[in-house]
């Protein structure tokens, strides 16, 4: 039992602890609108996007959090006004914005160098200095996501399932989801630093598909994807210490092994609601045929 | 069909021209939604109707012409059945409830919302069904579920998208049955269907669209072998049957001859 609670001797793991539950719950949260809309790659384009912003405000000299926060929200905007013109799909969307963002990044390093302890964070996740100012920015923005979701719930929902009535309805879809990128850019902004670009957006998507597979009601799955991205942030942190792992791919890993209880608990019944396989189709007539149609 | 009860329009459409891109899908359009007036709107696939109908809502801007809409009209939209994935996680009371978005900032339902959530699904025959998955209703269920969504916004015209596509004879007949009733209370209700013989030549009137608006008027006048030969390019024969019109194709004399060999 004391070498389970040794680390909670270290602030820096107290820090971290506090700063890897609290983000994995954001994302969890955030997470269910990203899988639900068919965006789940976004975590990982727009993670990477803003290390673009990472690594120009830095050279820039520009506050870094706050650079890099616009950069993303400006990607993540580009990304939803050219999917909202249905001229392209979300994935190319993304795909194209946020490589290139990502390619600006790594050449602004490669002219102006850079490559440091905060760049090597960036990209594979450290809670090595992780400040208390760090768990309060965390814990600030999962206030806002919170407060999003649950000013917003119905017309994020309606927003979710069904844009078209729901524009038609009074509700600004393209508000919605301005809103919706908002919080998401900032949530993968301050997920960053403990996970790092490469595996943040597994914390976006693993917790909403597993919460997914177990419930069939939309306001149960907001409850268990926070629950459990916070279940996995605070167990991968604690492994992470006592496997001396880095804590993005532990925490990670963590969500991975609970995706693989519950498809098995679950059998394919969870599997086909998280892939969305039983999708409406025709249904069999229960009398005769309808009249031919002119 | 009950005759409806007119007294002013809540809608009009004047010279209405809309546009995707260059292409032209309405043009010229005139037409008035009067309150109590059901409506239903035929014509072939990408004639406009729903183009038509998403300008009446004003999620779609004409390029010329002008939509003129009743101050604070409340509208009710009932999409398509295959609009959406019925693989989202929502319930049937939850995805009624998303009708309710004026009035309420709090996410959980009020009292008096599931109150109102419980009787509308009720008087729709799906009150047991209230706590199901979408995905577990059939095709005249989930148009149900749609319908007491846009009714739960109060609303003084129902639009709705092709109500009784790819549904059996009797769930259409059941969906014939509730709009009636609605009607009678004094909705004005305007409906797209592709169904002449078992949706439009029941109601009370009709309009022929193909980009523009072919035709107007009770379905004795309108459906005639003219005007649907115009509107949809193809030869139709009208019969009677009970007093209203039958609509049965013309085939040309080589597809009659197919018919002849086939069999």
């Amino acid at each position: 039992m004391d070498e389970l609670l040794r680390p909670f001797d270290f602030e820096f793991f107290r820090n971290g602890l506090a700063v890897a539950t609290l983000a994995g719950a954001l994302c969890g949260l955030v997470g269910v609108y990203v899988v639900l809309k068919g965006m789940s790659y976004i975590g990982h384009g727009l993670s990477h996007a803003i290390f673009g912003g990472f690594a120009a405000s830095a050279l820039l000299g520009v506050n870094v959090l706050l650079g890099a926060g616009a950069w993303g929200l400006a990607s993540a905007l580009m990304i939803s006004g050219i999917t909202r013109r249905r001229v392209i799909g979300s994935d190319a969307a993304i795909g194209v914005i946020t490589t290139a963002s990502f390619a600006l990044g790594l050449a602004l390093i490669a002219v102006f160098g850079g490559t440091g302890r905060s760049f090597d964070a960036a990209l594979f996740g450290s809670i090595l200095g992780v400040a208390t100012s760090d768990v309060v920015v965390v814990a600030a923005v999962l206030a806002l996501a919170v407060a999003v979701v649950a000013g917003r719930y119905r017309a994020l929902l309606f927003t979710t399932f069904d844009p078209d009535v729901a524009e038609v309805s009074g509700i600004s879809t393209a508000r919605m989801d301005a809103l919706l990128m908002l919080v998401l850019a900032a949530a993968i902004l301050t997920t960053m630093q403990v996970l790092g670009v490469t595996l943040v957006a597994a914390t976006l998507v693993i917790p909403a598909t597993v919460a997914r597979m177990v419930t069939d009601s939309f306001a149960r799955m907001l409850w268990l994807a926070t629950g459990i991205g916070a279940l996995c942030g605070f167990v991968g942190m604690n492994l992470s210490y006592h496997l001396d792992v880095q804590s993005g791919p532990t925490i990670v890993l963590v969500g991975a092994v609970l995706f693989g209880i519950t498809f098995v608990a679950t059998g394919a019944r969870g599997l086909h609601r998280a892939a969305g396989l039983d999708s409406h189709g025709p249904r069999p007539a229960s009398g005769p045929a309808a009249t031919p149609v002119a | 069909m009950r005759p409806p009860t007119v007294t002013g329009d809540l809608l009009r459409l004047e010279r209405v021209t809309c546009r995707y891109g260059t292409d032209p899908v309405l043009v010229d359009v005139d037409l008035a939604i009067a309150e109590g007036q059901f409506t239903g709107v035929v014509g072939p696939s990408g004639s406009g109707k729903t183009t038509l109908l998403r300008a009446l809502t004003g999620a779609v801007q004409p390029v010329a012409g002008a939509v003129v809409r009743r101050r604070n009209l409340r509208v009710g939209y009932v999409p398509q059945v295959d609009s959406v994935s019925w693989s989202f996680p929502v319930t049937v009371s939850e995805c009624v409830l998303m009708g309710r978005t004026d009035d309420r900032r709090l996410p959980w339902r009020s009292r008096a919302e599931q109150a109102e959530v419980t009787e509308l699904l009720e008087r729709l025959g799906i009150g047991d069904l209230a706590h199901r998955h979408i995905r577990a209703l059939s095709g005249g269920q989930q148009q149900r579920m749609f319908i007491a969504r846009a009714l739960l916004r109060r609303p003084q015209l129902l639009l709705m998208d092709e109500p009784t596509s790819g549904v059996d004879v009797r769930t259409r007949h059941e969906v014939l049955h509730l709009l009636d009733e609605l009607h009678a209370e004094g909705l004005a209700i305007v409906l797209t269907t592709h169904d002449l013989n078992g949706i439009a030549a029941h109601l009370p009137h009709l309009v022929c669209l193909n980009t523009r608006v072919m035709a107007a008027g009770p379905p004795r006048d309108v459906l005639t072998a003219d005007v649907l030969e115009r509107t949809y390019g193809a030869r139709l024969e009208v019969l009677e049957h009970a007093g209203m019109p039958v609509v049965v194709d013309g085939y040309r004399a080589d597809v009659v001859q197919l018919r002849r060999t086939a069999s």
